[in-house]
């Protein structure tokens, strides 16, 4: 069949094939969940690629570690043991502050928050299409990690779990061009949405009005509306904001507070029930 | 013909795209990143001018496929891709073969620019593309500059494990 001088092994059809096949599926994945359970299974194969993949930067900061001097790590224990200091007369104060605000609470009448349960996981690949800005963790649905589950590192919100494989878990960035999320002024609870840019370290945003109490620094932590994440986190810290009478609303743009580019370990959080909104009965 | 024209050595050429695949979604530092090799590209284009009658739109469909699960991408956005590719690579494999080098990685160049746009043509339609185009065809400049290496290790490959 293969003779050297055959004439050809172009085959249109079979391109034709592949291509109707593809829009196909781009329409099912699109548009349908129909193709979750398939990408779960096939995971089971992609898991190892990612694993294998990210074994050379592991490797060279296993090679960092062995590196160091005992004066290094000396010092850095030092700093390590005061930082731990700091933090625990802070979780002191928490405490206080927590019941506190637990009184508070009912004598508001509203029900406490209770903060979810938290598993660390860790940072196997970072997408490398820089149209999406996507990492991937090693934890999967194996170990109760959920779409829609809060991704937080050390100072802040990170993004949202988009879709899970048994080993492996996919987390869309706040700062992806696509997410958008309800956040509020720490300083006086102006609300508004927090939307991302496709660039990593700038979001932006949407629709605030002229006349809102905004400066630059604020802090915008997330509210909790919409039930996907938990509410109080700090997610970015507002850099400019420019008036342009031209224009109906304030271009507000702001930084991720979490080190997005440099974070290793992350934060799973479980958030326990979703929001449920009560309607007011009558006409109230 | 006196040779013997069975096929053989499959796991080889899986092994070559599962090892470009994972060169695929190796982390690199965020400058190069926008001039990561298209690796499959390049491996696949091998395998079909080397071997096209084994070859084709199937396995760049299979190995497209692969890569969407693998970076999470819309499921053919890379298969649509590949597949063309796959065509393409058939379709002038003949000539690709008698090319001197410079002449191959240029037509490379053309062949991987082509994937890269038929990928970003799909994600700009899902609305996931925000980078200038220019910007991601340098990723088709930096694969024809590795054509020929590339290009020398498979064809070891194929002599040391004979493929055929």
């Amino acid at each position: 069949m293969a003779s050297l001088f055959s004439d050809s092994y172009s085959s249109g059809y079979r391109l034709l094939v592949a291509v109707t096949l593809c829009a196909l599926l781009m329409w099912l994945d699109h548009r349908t969940s129909w193709m979750e359970q398939p990408r779960w299974l096939a995971s089971f194969t992609t898991a190892p690629a990612h694993y294998i993949a990210n074994i050379p930067p592991s490797l060279g900061g296993w090679v960092t570690d062995q590196a160091q001097t005992m004066g290094d790590l000396k010092s850095e224990n030092d700093r390590l043991n005061r930082q731990l200091l700091i933090l625990q007369q802070k979780t002191q104060r928490l405490a206080v502050l927590e019941a506190e605000n637990v009184r508070l609470r009912e004598l508001l009448n509203s029900s406490a928050r209770v903060s979810g349960r938290v598993t660390v996981a860790e940072i196997v690949a970072i997408e490398p299409d820089p149209n999406r800005h996507e990492l991937l963790l090693n934890r999967g649905t194996l170990e109760d990690v959920q779409a829609g589950q809060a991704v937080l590192d050390a100072r802040g919100l990170i993004g949202q779990v988009i879709s899970t494989g048994p080993l492996t878990s996919r987390v869309l960035l706040i700062t992806d061009a696509t997410h958008a999320l309800s956040v509020q002024v720490n300083r006086n609870g102006v609300r508004s949405i927090l939307a991302g840019t496709g660039h990593p370290d700038r979001l932006q945003l949407l629709y605030v009005p002229d006349t809102a109490d905004l400066q630059q620094g604020d802090l915008l932590v997330s509210t909790g509306l919409g039930g996907r994440y938990p509410a109080g986190y700090p997610v970015a810290e507002v850099t400019a904001i420019s008036r342009d009478p031209g224009q109906a609303f304030l271009t507000v743009q702001a930084r991720p507070v979490a080190n997005i580019d440099r974070a290793s370990h992350v934060l799973l959080v479980e958030t326990d029930e979703p929001v449920s909104v009560e309607v007011p009965d009558g006409d109230g | 013909m006196a040779m013997d024209n069975r096929a053989s050595g499959t796991p080889v050429i899986i092994m070559t795209l599962y090892v470009a695949a994972i060169l695929e979604v190796m982390p690199l530092p965020g400058p190069v990143e926008f001039m990561r090799p298209e690796f499959l590209t390049l491996v696949l284009v091998y395998w079909v001018i080397a071997l096209p009658h084994r070859i084709g739109v199937a396995w760049g469909l299979a190995a497209g496929l692969f890569q969407d699960v693998l970076t999470g991408s819309l499921l053919g956005q890379h298969a649509l891709a590949l597949s063309v590719l796959a065509y393409l690579a058939q379709l002038s494999h003949k000539r690709m073969r008698v090319f001197p080098p410079i002449q191959q990685s240029l037509v490379l160049f053309l062949m991987a620019g082509v994937t890269v746009t038929v990928s970003y043509i799909v994600q700009d339609a899902a609305g996931r593309a925000h980078v200038p185009p220019w910007l991601m065809l340098s990723s088709a400049l930096t694969s024809a500059l590795l054509w020929r290496p590339v290009f020398n290790s498979l064809r070891w490959l194929r002599r040391r494990f004979l493929v055929r």
